[in-house]
């Protein structure tokens, strides 16, 4: 799948290559958050409401004269993780109930698909809120909420791959082999529609993070980690006198989100040589 | 008309059935909470001695079994009795009947911004494939995509009201300006400005990309290279043949994603102060309100329900070939 048709053709998308260069940066912002800025991002670091480049502080400072942009290095963590963890479940639930969907069909496809559907209708953002605040808002809850509400269109997508695939001859061949269910899933079907599944993940990730940071904004944020929807929300009521406190971070996650949505484009369209032809057209 | 009876009926069938799940749901959510509600109502009540906690069970019956709790749960819901808010003292549906309206209009106008505003400028991309306006439609929308809706909000706040002094920053009307009639209705509207162009900006991405995408694979089509072969005028080409075909995907898709716009709308009214139902989201969250926090869930499904069955309806519409079934 990842050969040298597919590296190149990544490659040569511009925007691809510059969503890769933006989540790199980011992640290593993430990983070195500590060695770039040491020290708590709690802490005061200078004068409340300094604007940018004031005290030495790159990107000034808020109403309690903690670093901003320490904050963001910071909250970049968080960001990553809650994205991440939350669409690892969500692509565990959804593969798993589309596949087993596609691949046996009948009365079985029609229960999960309902149920599916159900999920898809009920909406998605309120039921987050109202999990996340009855439950305490800490990182697993959030992340338990966040990836209940993302798996279902990937359960669709994935139900319609397996539903076209078993029908293939390759797998008539295994099931005539005697091979058993779980086999045949795993082995012989999944890995062909993979691509389809890291395309919608990487999109996944990116609307985890903007969930999150939704959450954080309204004040659902896991109260012990510095996060940048936090960080917008609690300075929301100074915007007047402070326009850099909501701005950088704010950037900061239109970037990485911007990222991600890049990255997930270009692997689309790397994945599929023949519509990127067609578009350009 | 039976043809449409019929369709009203199937469709009534199934947002009764979602919508007894999310009463389903809600219960389930009560009862998972940390804590038994007893002793979260004396909390709220503000006194916690074991005896007004077991009076409390006993009042709400919560000493009962949990499936006869639940059909008690159901009757209240079907006497439309969504819970009493202990906090602000009032009946759970009075408070959401109040904010409903508010609410209404700025989803209802920030969808129909979104879906006719997405629609124009993802065909304009099309039609124009590869020059420099596709490429300004295509980085506006892909910008709008990935950009918090709540710092849409404060952003265009920032410009339009700190700045620039146009617009209303919040609220629903000037307060005390005796303002009626027309005049009243203008000042509404100047209010509604920023809130419906925040929240409907980014849906109007996602349109905007759904109609490019469409409108080029429809473009290629056998159907509009007879159209051309037949020396019918570009402006009717695109209007009725491939606008009206590359419409249906993105009706679908509006359709599915109603409910993240009513969803979008809490963070939209928080920082725009909106009187509607996603204001008293935020408040409810603040004070760990429950009751109206389920109660929003519920009332928010209504909510999305109606606008599946507006697109459903858009879709027969706009294409005759689809029953109503």
């Amino acid at each position: 799948m990842f050969n040298r048709d597919f590296t190149q053709a990544f490659l040569r998308n511009k925007g691809a290559v510059g969503g890769l260069v933006i989540v790199a940066a980011i992640i290593l912002l993430a990983l070195f958050a500590d060695l770039l800025f040491p020290g708590d991002p709690w802490d005061m670091a200078g004068a409340p409401f300094g604007h940018p480049f004031e005290d030495g502080l790159l990107f000034g400072s808020d109403m309690l004269g903690r670093d901003i942009a320490s904050g963001i290095a910071h909250g970049a963590r968080v960001s990553l993780l809650i994205g991440l963890t939350s669409t690892v479940v969500a692509v565990l639930v959804g593969v798993l109930l589309g596949a087993l969907a596609g691949f046996h069909g009948g009365r079985i496809d029609d229960a999960i698909m309902r149920f599916t559907e159900l999920f898809q209708t009920i909406p998605n953002f309120v039921l987050v809120v109202v999990i996340v605040a009855i439950f305490t808002p800490s990182l697993t809850s959030i992340v338990v909420a966040i990836a209940l509400v993302s798996w279902a269109p990937l359960a669709r997508l994935v139900r319609g791959e397996f539903l076209t695939l078993r029908s293939r001859e390759f797998v008539q061949a295994a099931i005539t082999c005697g091979q058993g269910n779980a086999t045949i899933i795993f082995r012989q079907i999944l890995p062909n529609c993979l691509s389809p599944i890291i395309v919608s993940a990487s999109l996944m990730v990116a609307t985890a993070i903007l969930l999150e940071s939704s959450l954080s904004f309204l004040g659902l944020g896991d109260p012990n980690a510095m996060s940048w929807g936090f960080m917008v929300g609690s300075a929301r009521t100074v915007l007047r006198q402070a326009w850099w406190m909501s701005f950088f971070p704010g950037v900061a996650i239109l970037l990485t989100v911007l990222g991600l949505n890049l990255v997930g484009e270009g692997l689309n369209d790397a994945f599929n040589p023949r519509l990127r032809r067609k578009r350009k057209a | 008309m039976p043809q449409m009876l019929r369709f009203l009926f199937s469709r009534l069938t199934k947002a009764i059935v979602v919508l007894g799940v999310v009463v389903v749901l809600n219960f389930t959510l009560i009862h998972a909470a940390p804590g038994d509600p007893a002793t979260v109502m004396a909390g709220e009540a503000g006194a916690a001695d074991q005896m007004f906690v077991d009076q409390l069970r006993k009042q709400f019956g919560l000493d009962q079994p949990l499936y006869v709790q639940l059909g008690t749960y159901v009757g209240h819901i079907l006497q439309g009795d969504l819970g009493y808010s202990v906090r602000q003292q009032r009946p759970v549906v009075d408070l959401l009947l109040d904010r409903l309206p508010a609410t209404v209009a700025l989803t209802m106008s920030a969808f129909v911004l979104a879906l006719a505003g997405g629609i124009a400028m993802g065909l304009l991309a099309a039609v124009n494939v590869g020059k420099w306006s596709d490429s300004v439609i295509t980085v506006l929308a892909l910008l709008s995509y990935a950009t918090p809706i709540y710092w849409v909000g404060l952003m265009l706040v920032l410009v339009f009201s700190v700045n620039l002094g146009w617009l209303p920053a919040f609220g629903y009307e000037s307060i005390g300006a005796g303002k009626a009639g027309l005049e009243r209705f203008a000042d509404i509207l100047e209010h509604m400005a920023l809130p419906v162009v925040t929240l409907g900006l980014f849906y109007m991405a996602v349109y905007t990309r759904l109609t490019r995408a469409s409108a080029l694979e429809v473009s290629s089509m056998d159907f509009v290279k007879t159209a051309r072969a037949k020396g019918q005028s570009e402006w009717k080409i695109v209007t009725r043949h491939v606008l009206r075909n590359a419409i249906l995907p993105v009706l679908t898709v509006a359709g599915v994603q109603a409910g993240q716009l009513v969803g979008g709308s809490i963070l939209v009214e928080t920082v725009f102060a909106w009187p509607g139902l996603g204001r008293l989201t935020f408040d409810a969250v603040l004070q760990r309100d429950y009751q109206v926090l389920l109660g929003v869930f519920f009332v928010t499904s209504v909510l999305v329900i109606v606008f599946n069955i507006i697109t459903d309806l858009l879709y027969v519409l706009i294409d005759p070939r689809v029953e109503i079934a």
